[in-house]
């Protein structure tokens, strides 16, 4: 199955997995299929995004996971229209809400779906948010310019917003600068700050990376709690597999900017269809094998700029055979609704 | 703050003790004689020569001299020149010209080097990011006399000591180019690196309108160190610009100084001088106040 023939007359590239062509048929909230991106640096074109696909329903979380550089955050960005152009540019694909293609909309209509359609959570709340404004400013903003609340409405309604995301004192935190608030808190702001215009779609790169383990349970608790109020589709972008156990109910898993594995995420914990996968949940330290060495993945990411022929994943996959330095799997469809881009995805199931 | 202003504030005390010191020391160490060729072609009589002495205390030890000009000085009394003309009154003439010029050169260059510095910063590698490139690098290369005669000429402008603010805007642009170019180049750069920010990304994802992350997120923090510069700079103008005066015969507080130090009237370089340190002080001490103001995270206590 080449993608081309079955998938948006040929603009996405490939590895269109077969759920996410049967997701297509009937309108997911966000929609991305077959995202192609290229970064061009000094030393040539890396191929940051080769065919991403994936999507969120409302009232649904999706785990994202993936080492650093698999391109969790490019795909995120790509979705809100924030890449930086030039050096990013992208170069196939699809990405849709409700329906509507994004990529190929004008800019204005982009900006108009950015916070109000779908709103972004970003990882380092210190330098996400601007430093020589406060946090009610940075809220009551969006609210000014986007629903044309008065001043004093804004600031009623930002003050709202940040007793929604449980910070203590919220009207006398209003007027304070990002800096005077803790990491906890701070996050907080910025999930306020993203919850401003009502988002449908909500995406949470990393939201917890930069925070204390205590305050990192906090804040999803705080994330999931809002996510099903507001019955809001959350893509969460991490690479901490006990976070995603607890809140996902479906999972991507990416590689060298592909997803190579994604179903929902309790059976993906219980039998993972792809090495990767695998090796990802045994170098989970373990309580039980305590005095032991910690499993690692042996090797690197590929460099982007110069991806290994076959699956990119071959030079460190323990099941590695010829054809996996030959041929690039496809995605193929397992039971339940699940998908692994391995050669031998069928044997790895049946195994388990 | 109120307790950093005024650790600032006590700390003018000794550097304006240990500048006038210095200054007054310096002009009266010059090692000739005040009044030679004050009286034509023959010397001065001696009767002359010892009554000045006199009266201007040139006899004393140069500690004690200073003592006496400084308990003057605390009385409002600036002294006066050789010939009898009050210092006060040579600073209330030459001042305002000279406040004037420095105002119009910090709107010039802060107006037109923020401009070209902010749409280079946004476009880099563009046309107008290589001819800004070129032209400030043409301007700081060039000596402010040249570019002053050339424009004298090119202009056909002559300023009286009188002159309308308008008559000021070319020598204005004179004294403010070589600023103008760093103003330029350092908000071009604030602006290039600011540009990439995450809190500049996040005023995106948020779906404000361009020209509201650029003019609000992007610009209020690359004006910071732009803002501390034209301050500062503010401050060196004020003490006055002799080559730009002297080029169109502005009688500013700049060629002010310069005569008298070639005069060596002592009483007048030194109470203009030490007039200029306290506005340069002062200057420095508004634009650390600013920097506080403009960056909440800086808090002085």
């Amino acid at each position: 199955m080449s993608a081309h023939d079955t998938v948006y007359d040929g603009s996405s590239g490939e590895f269109v997995p077969p759920q996410e062509l049967a997701a297509a048929a009937t309108e997911p909230l966000l929609q991305v299929l077959g995202l192609q991106v290229e970064f061009h640096t000094r030393d040539g074109v890396a191929k940051v995004l080769n065919g991403v696909s994936y999507h969120v329903d409302a009232g649904e979380t999706v785990a994202v996971l993936g080492e650093s550089g698999s391109g969790k955050s490019v795909t995120a960005q790509a979705i809100m229209g924030i890449l930086d152009t030039p050096p990013a540019f992208v170069t196939g694909g699809s990405v849709k809400f409700k329906g509507e293609e994004l990529l190929t909309a004008t800019a204005e209509r982009r900006r108009m779906v950015r916070g109000e359609g779908i709103a972004m959570i970003f990882q380092d709340a210190l330098s996400a948010l601007n430093p020589v404004f406060t946090v009610g400013f940075q809220i009551a903003e969006q609210l000014r310019g986007r629903r044309g609340l008065s001043r004093a409405e804004a600031k009623k309604g930002a003050i709202e917003l940040l007793e929604q995301v449980k910070i203590p004192n919220a009207a006398g935190r209003f007027g304070e600068y990002p800096h005077q608030f803790s990491g906890g808190m701070r996050q907080r702001a910025m999930i306020a700050m993203s919850l401003a215009l009502d988002p449908e779609v909500l995406i949470a790169d990393e939201p917890t990376t930069a925070l204390d383990v205590t305050v990192q349970a906090q804040i999803m608790d705080l994330l999931a709690e809002i996510q099903r109020e507001r019955n809001m589709g959350m893509v969460l972008i991490t690479h901490d597999l006990g976070v995603v156990a607890e809140v996902a109910d479906r999972i991507a898993v990416m590689y060298a900017g592909r997803i190579v594995e994604s179903g929902d995420a309790r059976s993906i914990y219980a039998e993972p269809g792809h090495p990767y996968t695998i090796a990802l949940l045994e170098s989970l330290p373990r309580l039980d094998l305590k005095g032991q060495q910690l499993n690692t993945i042996k090797g690197l990411p590929p460099n982007l700029t110069d991806i290994p022929p076959g699956c990119p994943f071959n030079p460190r996959c323990r099941m590695a055979q010829d054809i996996c330095r030959e041929q690039v799997p496809e995605s193929v469809a397992l039971a339940d609704g699940r998908s692994s881009a391995c050669h031998f995805a069928g044997e790895l199931m049946q195994r388990a | 703050m109120g307790r950093y202003v005024l650790r600032r504030l006590l700390q003018l005390i000794p550097v304006f003790l240990g500048t006038t010191f210095i200054i007054y020391t310096l002009v009266w160490a010059i090692p000739s004689d005040p009044f030679a060729g004050k009286c034509g072609q023959r010397p001065c009589p001696p009767e002359y020569v010892a009554k000045m002495r006199a009266d201007f205390n040139l006899d004393d030890n140069l500690f004690v001299q200073y003592v006496k000009y400084l308990g003057k000085l605390f009385t409002g009394d600036f002294g006066q020149t050789f010939s009898g003309v009050k210092v006060g009154t040579l600073i209330a003439d030459a001042y305002p010209i000279t406040i004037r010029l420095a105002v119009i050169a910090l709107v010039i260059e802060g107006v037109i080097g923020l401009v070209a510095g902010v749409l280079t910063g946004l476009r880099k590698n563009g046309f107008l990011d290589n001819l800004v490139l070129v032209a400030t690098l043409f301007l700081i290369s060039l000596p402010v006399f040249f570019t002053g005669y050339v424009l004298k000429v090119g202009f056909g402008i002559s300023v009286s000591s009188t002159a309308p603010l308008g008559d000021l805007i070319v020598p204005g642009f004179v004294l403010g180019s070589l600023s103008m170019a760093y103003v330029a180049r350092l908000t071009r750069t604030s602006i290039a690196e600011n540009r990439r920010a995450d809190f500049v990304r996040t005023a995106i994802a948020k779906g404000l309108p361009g020209s509201r992350v650029v003019g609000v997120h992007l610009l209020r923090n690359s004006v910071i160190p732009v803002v501390t510069f034209l301050g500062t700079d503010l401050g060196a103008l004020m003490g006055g610009a002799i080559v730009t005066e002297g080029v169109f015969n502005i009688h500013g507080i700049g060629g002010l100084v310069f005569i008298n130090i070639q005069q060596q009237q002592g009483v007048v370089v030194t109470g203009v001088v030490t007039l200029l340190v306290l506005v340069y002080l002062a200057m420095s001490l508004i634009v650390d106040l600013l920097y506080a103001v403009l960056d909440p995270r800086i808090r002085y206590e």
